[in-house]
């Protein structure tokens, strides 16, 4: 019994720990300009203003940001899972030439964020006139989220035993139709799995689009944020909010998911 | 058998090309780029051999940028991995509210980098920030630090963030491998009379061998590859002295007056093929062959 309000009062401790800064971002988004900067500083408004969120939401900056974070996240998320379901699918089934080298070049892939490579990706674009392009930051999106799809989905399609697919076959769905009407369907968690990780990894993608879309409208959210806190201007109020807003879709998402992340990111190294 | 081959490439068709056009193809660019001279828009005048990496290491910066490196990759994957193994350890454990804490630590991991450490710029700042405040409340400081201006807390100021945000992934690790060791061992232990620190260093840690390892080898590439916490942390301060390989790399490329593709894209291959050397080692560790195929 002790010895569970032990354990209990220790993760308490530890949640608020981990929370805690993220209180601060929620507090601060909350409170209005003359707040900001008060010696010594206040944990809590004095007066509440959640007007800032109505004022962030409203902001024509944030709505563009918003949305080119929200089609770049969603082409590269449909790009990843239309490009890593047959890839998968396929490894999972068969033996043929080439496999093993295949899934090494997917694994190595996975290990490599576009961080060290973003100089060579700036010249591509660059070379291709694709600079300030959503098709540049879409791709590269795609291909760096690739692996984790591929091998999610590659461990739900080995679970589903050959014979069911079979079955299927036979009563006249066909090859094809076996995939599309019972496969699928039985590897939907993994599916979800794959389409929230990487919508959520795009979400977050920040040299990349930092370094690719210079252009004020064609910034996503994690770029274009950024100034509402420069050299000249100081607006962490609506900074955090924005943030906020971000952050709580995706962290719920996330939770989702949590299960299957570790698997997916260790690359069926651990069970 | 030649049909099955041109099968193959139908079916992974898409995921080839991706690689090929956006992982491959700019690696390819990267090394091309290291070997020739650009102009200030980066408009290609010609190959140079090696001499951008004859300069690279003629940098001034280079010392201190490589021992930076060393320094957060080394503290930041330590403290992690310590912290991690008794958070895993408690998380393994039942009690009331655990989903809340499981929860909790899901946060860092999903928030945007760039988000996580621009709050950690308020939370640092010299007159309005949280921890100021709170350690000179406390006593622990009698004035308050200006931990993104000194440069002898920088470092640390960076590092203590770079643990933040790792500690989810590498605890969610731990606790996987934690799962996999059967509870029988420990009865058998505990039969043995062992107590419960040396259960733990006798029996757990051995087991847990597998998922240390992946998580050690994991986070090294990745904390490595950091970028928005130097990046935002160390926005104040002019120079090179607090930048990674990384942050450096970047700067020379796309912010300093150098504006040096050449030069940058030397040091970019360097980065990769330190990468590379981890990856090597990662698929060593998991002997991925027989896990994977």
């Amino acid at each position: 019994m002790t010895r569970r309000v032990v354990l209990s009062a220790a993760g308490f401790v530890l949640a608020c720990g981990v929370l805690a800064p993220y209180v601060v971002m929620l507090l601060t988004a909350l409170k209005p300009d003359a707040e900001l900067r008060t010696t010594p500083p206040r944990l809590l408004p004095l007066h509440w203003r959640p007007g800032n969120f109505l004022e962030v939401v409203t902001d024509p900056g944030f709505q563009d940001w918003l949305s080119v974070s929200l089609v770049v996240a969603a082409a590269s998320t449909a790009i990843v899972v239309l490009a890593a379901a047959p890839a998968a699918y396929y490894t999972a089934r068969h033996r043929f030439r080439g496999r093993t080298a295949f899934l090494f070049v997917v694994l190595v892939t996975q290990m490599f964020s576009p961080t060290a490579l973003v100089v060579g990706l700036y010249r591509e674009f660059f070379e291709l006139d694709l600079v300030n392009t959503y098709a540049a930051l879409i791709l590269t999106n795609a291909a760096f989220n690739l692996a984790f799809a591929i091998w999610i989905l590659r461990a739900f399609f080995a679970s589903i035993p050959r014979e069911v697919e079979e079955a299927a076959a036979v009563d006249g769905c066909g090859r094809l139709g076996a995939l599309v009407r019972v496969v699928l369907p039985l590897s939907l968690p993994g599916l979800v799995t794959a389409v929230i990780f990487a919508f959520i990894a795009a979400w977050n993608e920040y040299i990349v689009a930092l370094t690719l879309m210079t252009a004020p409208e064609r910034k996503p959210l994690t770029v274009g944020i950024t100034s509402y806190v420069t050299a000249y201007v100081q607006h962490w109020n609506h900074l955090f909010a924005a943030s906020v807003i971000a952050i709580v879709p995706v962290v719920v998402l996330f939770a989702l998911i949590e299960r299957h992340l570790v698997g997916g990111l260790t690359a069926g190294s651990v069970k | 058998m030649r049909g099955r081959r041109w099968e193959a490439l139908l079916w992974l068709g898409p995921s080839l090309a991706l690689i090929a056009g956006v992982v491959f193809y700019p690696a390819v660019a990267l090394v091309r780029a290291s070997l020739g001279r650009y102009s200030i828009t980066g408009v290609f005048q010609g190959f140079v051999g090696t001499e951008n990496y004859t300069r690279l290491l003629e940098q001034p910066a280079l010392p201190t940028v490589l021992a930076n490196t060393a320094v957060w990759v080394a503290a930041v994957v330590g403290v992690t991995m310590v912290v991690s193994l008794g958070l895993a350890q408690l998380l393994n454990q039942a009690f009331p509210g655990r989903w809340l804490v499981r929860a909790a630590l899901i946060v860092p991991w999903a928030a945007s980098l760039i988000m996580t450490s621009k709050l950690f710029v308020w939370i640092y700042d010299y007159y309005f920030g949280a921890l100021n405040h709170l350690l000179t409340s406390l006593g622990l400081l009698a004035q308050p630090v200006d931990w993104l201006g000194e440069d002898s807390t920088v470092m640390a100021a960076m590092i203590a963030v770079g643990i933040f945000v790792s500690l989810p992934f590498t605890t969610y690790v731990l606790l996987a491998g934690l799962a996999g060791i059967p509870g029988e061992v420990y009865e058998a232990a505990r039969v043995d009379g062992a107590s419960t620190w040396t259960a733990y260093r006798l029996v757990t840690l051995p087991l847990l061998k597998p998922a240390l390892l992946v998580a050690v080898v994991l986070n090294i590439i990745y904390v490595f590859n950091s970028f928005p916490i130097v990046w935002t942390l160390n926005d104040r301060n002019p120079g090179f002295g607090h930048d990674t390989m990384i942050t450096y790399m970047y700067k020379i490329a796309f912010k300093s007056a150098l504006r040096d593709v050449g030069l940058a894209a030397a040091l970019g291959v360097v980065n990769v093929a330190l990468i590379l050397v981890a990856v090597v080692v990662y698929l060593r560790t998991v002997r991925w062959e027989e896990a994977g195929a």
